[in-house]
């Protein structure tokens, strides 16, 4: 099956300074493939390459090597623009249109008939949550409203790829629930969606594959389920009525204890130790046990150390990092 | 087609909707009725000093617009980042250029009409507040039809002016955009003195400066037949032709030269 998004050894330098021009590498051989209907997420800290690789892949810049493709046609295929949907980071449009007209000029581009573009635009803009003000000049729009009619304007041409470039920014609680859902009702309609984001409870709760970048290196590639060591680690308890001495008496006994509020702690055990000989201990002191949980490793702390190491050095080699993309 | 005309009809839309073509379009309006009362004090004169005048600020009001807005096309869309959705979108960076381009010529044609518009409004005026006997004393009939062979000639300038904008606006800054541009206009009217620039000077290099200079840069004089058609002297259809030729070539060249730039950029 031919990949929505093949992405071989793409690399993009920038020359800085003003004198003496050298090159910075803003993107490193990254190389990745998605699948038709998967939701992707691109992971890393700002400055990572997330941008820089969202817009390659949109021709907004070219590469210094490496080569991409979207539904099997090179990136630099006006044709293809046909196909998908792009909602920029931050996203900015013209002041002097509505929403209304905005989503109508795009409409126009790709050739929608007058009186379907009407419909389309107007269920989109009720879809994601702009009403009224649809007949406002976008000058008088919220960040947050300008994300809505982004995320609107990228799915005006019904795409079979969506790229989401930080699509949660500058949008309030329920906005983020929306948007959420609304990937999720995309991913059911089998749409490919690749987006990129530092927000890792994004990812965790949408995508079956990520990719996170640090320094403009491929750090790791995978399944969820894959990169993510499941099985528990340790364990988590939270205790309140524990007097000072109790909580000394204990607390050489476990790996880590921290003081939530008076009398209120946090005790981390590690796996090999059992959390029935300390429970008995804290019950004969007079605690009460308020949570006992399973450790398990989250995409959060997966994320830090691979950043980590990618920030240390410990570059991933490039034969591993291909690999792991597939 | 469908997406340079698409997007030529927003950049109309956008410059209706903004202020400064409309107060430069109202100050032109403004002193082409008022060459009525500055006419007023040359006895015999009037009707030429309004055509000279009104023909000048046609010229003149339609530089500031083209320049103005010109400048702004391209880079106002990479600084605002909106370029970003729109390029996104099935439209190459040629039809982008061209689309601009068509946009910024048609909103020039609607401003140049404008002020040909109120020209002969005042010139109407002046015609029926004069007696018969006035009247036979002019060079050239009040309401001449010969001005729009001026108005003609002034607007493909304008279209030739817009092009070198729009090619500056590409790769550089509104700013620089705008002072290398009006630099090429003032140049491009005195372009025939540089042809003889090596009776003048003794460098041979300046001389031979100013005659590539010469043949490269555009001749703009050759757009101003504003004498001719006051005096009323004949302007043929073959200079017209010939003349507006000569300006769409250097218009082509400039857009395909703004092309090659834009598609090679990148949008950081």
């Amino acid at each position: 099956m031919t990949p929505a998004i093949r992405i071989e050894e793409l690399t993009k330098d920038y020359a800085i300074g003003f004198w003496r021009r050298r090159p910075y590498r803003a993107l490193d051989r990254l190389t990745l493939e998605i699948e038709p209907g998967e939701v992707f997420g691109f992971l890393g800290p700002n400055g990572a390459g997330k941008t820089t690789t969202l817009k390659l892949l949109m021709q907004l810049i070219y590469p210094t090597a490496g080569r991409a493709e979207i539904l099997g046609r090179p990136v630099g295929d006006v044709g293809v623009r046909r196909r998908i949907g792009y909602l920029p980071e931050n996203p900015s449009f013209y002041d002097y249109l509505t929403a209304e007209e905005l989503l109508n000029y795009f409409g126009e581009l790709f050739g929608m008939p007058a009186p379907a573009r009407g419909t389309r635009v107007s269920a989109l803009l009720d879809r994601v949550g702009i009403g009224g003000e649809r007949r406002l000049q976008l000058r008088k729009f919220s960040k947050g409203m300008i994300q809505r009619v982004g995320i609107a304007q990228a799915l005006l041409n019904d795409p079979e790829v969506i790229f989401l470039d930080e699509p949660m920014s500058g949008l309030d609680p329920i906005g983020r629930r929306d948007v959420r859902s609304l990937i999720l009702e995309l991913r059911d309609q089998g749409r490919t969606i690749f987006f990129s984001s530092h927000i890792l409870a994004d990812a965790e709760a949408l995508c079956r594959r990520v990719a996170i970048v640090a320094g403009g290196r491929l750090a790791a590639a995978g399944r969820l389920s894959d990169i993510l060591a499941f099985q528990v680690h340790g364990w988590e308890l939270v205790v309140a009525n524990m007097s000072a001495e109790l909580f000394a008496r204990v607390k050489g006994s476990v790996r880590r204890a921290t003081e939530i509020s008076p009398g209120r702690y946090t005790l981390e055990l590690s796996l090999e130790q059992s959390p029935d000989r300390i429970l008995s201990a804290l019950s004969a002191g007079g605690a009460t046990l308020v949570s006992l949980n399973p450790m398990r490793e989250t995409l959060e702390d997966f994320f830090m150390q691979r950043v980590a190491e990618v920030g240390k050095g410990a570059r991933a080699p490039i034969a591993e990092a291909t690999s792991a993309g597939r | 087609m469908r997406a340079v005309r698409t997007v030529a009809i927003n950049v109309f839309r956008e410059s209706v909707r903004d202020r400064v073509p409309y107060n430069l379009l109202l100050f032109a309006v403004l002193l082409i009725s008022s060459s009525y009362l500055i006419g007023q004090l040359t006895a015999g004169q009037d009707v030429k000093i309004i055509k000279d005048l009104g023909l000048a600020a046609t010229a003149v009001f339609g530089l500031f617009i083209s320049i103005f807005i010109g400048i702004g096309l391209v880079s106002k869309e990479v600084e605002r980042r909106s370029i970003y959705a729109l390029l996104s979108k099935p439209v190459s960076r040629s039809q982008f250029i061209a689309g601009k381009y068509a946009g910024l010529v048609l909103t020039l044609a609607a401003n140049v009409a404008v002020m040909a518009i109120a020209l002969y409004a005042v010139l109407g005026y002046m015609v029926w507040s004069a007696p018969p006997t006035i009247r036979a004393g002019w060079d050239a009939p009040g309401m001449d039809p010969a001005l729009l062979k001026a108005v003609f000639l002034i607007f493909v300038e304008l279209m030739l002016v817009t092009a070198i904008a729009l090619f500056f606006s590409t790769f550089s800054t509104p700013m620089l955009s705008a002072a290398l541009t009006f630099g090429f206009f003032i140049v491009g009217h005195f372009n025939a003195d540089l042809k003889n620039f090596d009776k003048v000077v003794s460098s041979r290099a300046a001389a031979w400066l100013a005659r590539g200079a010469y043949h490269v840069l555009p001749d703009l004089s050759a757009f101003d037949v504003k004498t001719e058609v006051v005096h009323g002297l004949p302007v043929s259809a073959g200079y017209l032709a010939t003349t507006t030729a000569y300006g769409l070539v250097y218009v082509a060249g400039l857009l395909l030269a703004a092309t090659v730039i834009f598609s090679r950029r990148d949008f950081k």
